[in-house]
C-alpha cells in the first residue's frame, strides 16, 4: 500500500521507481520459519468441534487428526489486527460459519470457517467454528516485527492434553 | 497542563494524521476521519500539520480547562460556547484556566476537531498517536473520551507562530469524485451510469470503518466475490446486496468484495463529514485531475503558512 504525501505523483513515483530498479539487489528474502502451535483441542476450548464434526460425518478425534497433520503456510494477515489466513486445510473438515457469530471469541481460539482455519490473535467477535485452543501469543501488538507468527511462514498445529 | 473531560459527546477521539506502514500486519491506519481540518487547526494554534487533536462526532461533549490553553476549532460547525459565550471557529484564541468549553450538536456536517497549541499528550503507539476504536488501539487507552478523563496538553517545543486564515476552501459535500477501481470492469456501463447519477444516502449503520450507502443499489455482472486482496483507504466495494460501502479510516485491510472505484485522496476530508441523511452523488474524475485536485488542496494548505 502506498500512501501520498507532498507533490508526489504517480508520475514522479513511477518515475523515480524505474530510476532506481536496476540498483536493486537480490538480498537474502525472510527465511519462513515452521512455528509449531500447541492447542487443546475440544470441550471448553473448542466448543464447535461437535458441530464440525456433525457437519463433515468425522468423529471428533478424526476431526483432530486431519487438523492437525495439516501443513500450513501463513498466506497473509490482514482483516482485522494480527489475524492470519492459513492455506492448506484438508478440505474434508470444511464448514460453514456459524449462524450467528459469537459477540466475544477468547484469544487464542482456533477456528474454521468453509475451507480455512485461522487463529484470533485478541479477544474479538467472530462467527467462525471453534474447535481448539491456544496459550501460545501469536500476535505481538506492541512489536509486530517480533510476531510468533509472520507472512511466509509455516505452521504446524501439535495437540496437547487438557 | 490538562483538560478534564466533562461529557465525552458522542465519539469523541485523539487523532492525529495515522499510523502508517502496519496494514501488512492487518492495522489500518486510522487517523483523522478529516485531516484538512485537522491539519487547518493545527496551523491555526502554531502546531506541526500532524500533531494529534480532539476529533468530535454529531455531539461534541464538555471540556474543562484546569490550565490555560491556546485552542481553535475547526471542521464542521458546531453550536459551541466557552463559559455560555460564544466562540469563533476557524480561529485561534486563549482559554483561561478554569473555563468551560461546551460544544453541542453540529450545525451542518459531521465532524469538527478541537486542535490544542502543544497537541496532546499520549504514548506514541508504533507510528501514531491516533485512536482506532475497532483494533482498541493508540489515543487514551485505545478508547474514545470518557467522563473525567484527563487529556494532557503535549510540550511546547515544537510550537511556532499560529496562522490566521483569509477564507477558508469550499468544497461541494454533494459530489465525491472517484476514480476507476481495481474492479471497475466488473460493472457494465449502464451500471456505472447509474452509479454516477443516482444520489446516493448515508446509513446510520456508517462508522470510522466503513461509510455504508443506500438508495441506488448496483449489481457486478461478474459476481460479488473476488479472491481476498488488499483495500485501500476510499476504496468502494459493492456487496452482493448492491449497497455499496466506501472503506474509511479504520477499515478492514484485505477484502472479498469488488471494488468499483475509488474516493479521490483531495475528497476524502469530505467523507470524514458525512453523517447519517446525507445525499450526494459520485462524478467519475481521471487519475490526472485526482492529483490536480490533491496538489491544489496541499499547496492551499502550505499558501497559509507564508
Amino acid at each position: 500500500m502506498v500512501s501520498l504525501k507532498g507533490d508526489a505523483t504517480l508520475e514522479n513515483i513511477s518515475d523515480y521507481l524505474l530510476s532506481v530498479i536496476d540498483q536493486l539487489k537480490d538480498e537474502a528474502p525472510l527465511q519462513p520459519r515452521w512455528v509449531e502451535i500447541p492447542v487443546r483441542y475440544g470441550g471448553e476450548n473448542g466448543p464447535d468441534l461437535e458441530r464440525v464434526a456433525h457437519h463433515t460425518g468425522l468423529t471428533p478425534d478424526e476431526v483432530i487428526k486431519r487438523h492437525s497433520q495439516g501443513k500450513y503456510l501463513v498466506y497473509f494477515i490482514g482483516f482485522s489486527i494480527g489475524y492470519p489466513y492459513f492455506g492448506g486445510m484438508d478440505p474434508s473438515i470444511a464448514t460453514p460459519r456459524l449462524d450467528s457469530p459469537r459477540i466475544a471469541v477468547p484469544k487464542g481460539a482456533i477456528g474454521i470457517a468453509r475451507d480455512q482455519t485461522g487463529i484470533y490473535p485478541l479477544s474479538s467477535p467472530g462467527g467462525w467454528n471453534l474447535i481448539g485452543r491456544t496459550e501460545m501469543d501469536i500476535f505481538n501488538v506492541d512489536d509486530p516485527d517480533s510476531s510468533a507468527i509472520r507472512m511466509g511462514d509455516h505452521v504446524k498445529f501439535i495437540p496437547v492434553d487438557g | 497542563m490538562s483538560i478534564r473531560v466533562i461529557k465525552p459527546g458522542l465519539q469523541s477521539t485523539i487523532q492525529d494524521l495515522g499510523r502508517h506502514g502496519y496494514a501488512h500486519y492487518g492495522i489500518s491506519a486510522s487517523g483523522a476521519a478529516d485531516c484538512f481540518s485537522l491539519r487547518i487547526g493545527n496551523l491555526l494554534v502554531g502546531n506541526p500539520e500532524d500533531s494529534s487533536g480532539i476529533e468530535m462526532t454529531l455531539l461534541g461533549g464538555t471540556y474543562k480547562f484546569e490550565d490555560e490553553a491556546f485552542i481553535a476549532l475547526c471542521g464542521s460547525i458546531f453550536d459551541a460556547t466557552l463559559d455560555g459565550k460564544p466562540i469563533p471557529w476557524q480561529k485561534g484564541f486563549y482559554v483561561r484556566a478554569g473555563q468551560t468549553l461546551s460544544v453541542g450538536p453540529t450545525i451542518n456536517n459531521a465532524r469538527c476537531y478541537l486542535a490544542i497549541r502543544g497537541g496532546v499528550d499520549v504514548p506514541h503507539y508504533l507510528s501514531g498517536k491516533t485512536t482506532h476504536v475497532m483494533s482498541k488501539m493508540g489515543g487514551l487507552n485505545g478508547r474514545p473520551l470518557e467522563k473525567g478523563d484527563s487529556i494532557v496538553i503535549g510540550d511546547l517545543s515544537t510550537v511556532s507562530q499560529p496562522v490566521t486564515i483569509k477564507e477558508l476552501l469550499k468544497y461541494d459535500h454533494a459530489i465525491l469524485r472517484i476514480t476507476s477501481g481495481i474492479q471497475s470492469d466488473w460493472f457494465s456501463e449502464s451500471t456505472w451510469e447509474k452509479f454516477t447519477s443516482i444520489p446516493f444516502t448515508v446509513s446510520d449503520a456508517s462508522s470510522r470503518m466503513g461509510i455504508r450507502l443506500t438508495g441506488n443499489s448496483i449489481y457486478s455482472e461478474k459476481g460479488n466475490e473476488i479472491l481476498t486482496e488488499g483495500i485501500p483507504l476510499g476504496g468502494i466495494q459493492v456487496p452482493g446486496g448492491g449497497d455499496p460501502i466506501i472503506s474509511f479510516v479504520e477499515h478492514q485491510t484485505t477484502g472479498g468484495y469488488p471494488k468499483i472505484a475509488n474516493v479521490i485522496t483531495a475528497d476524502l476530508c469530505k467523507v470524514g463529514q458525512l453523517k447519517p441523511g446525507d445525499e450526494f452523488k459520485f462524478q467519475h474524475v481521471s487519475i490526472e485531475e485526482g492529483e490536480r485536485l490533491r496538489l491544489e488542496q496541499e499547496s492551499y494548505i502550505q499558501s497559509l503558512r507564508l
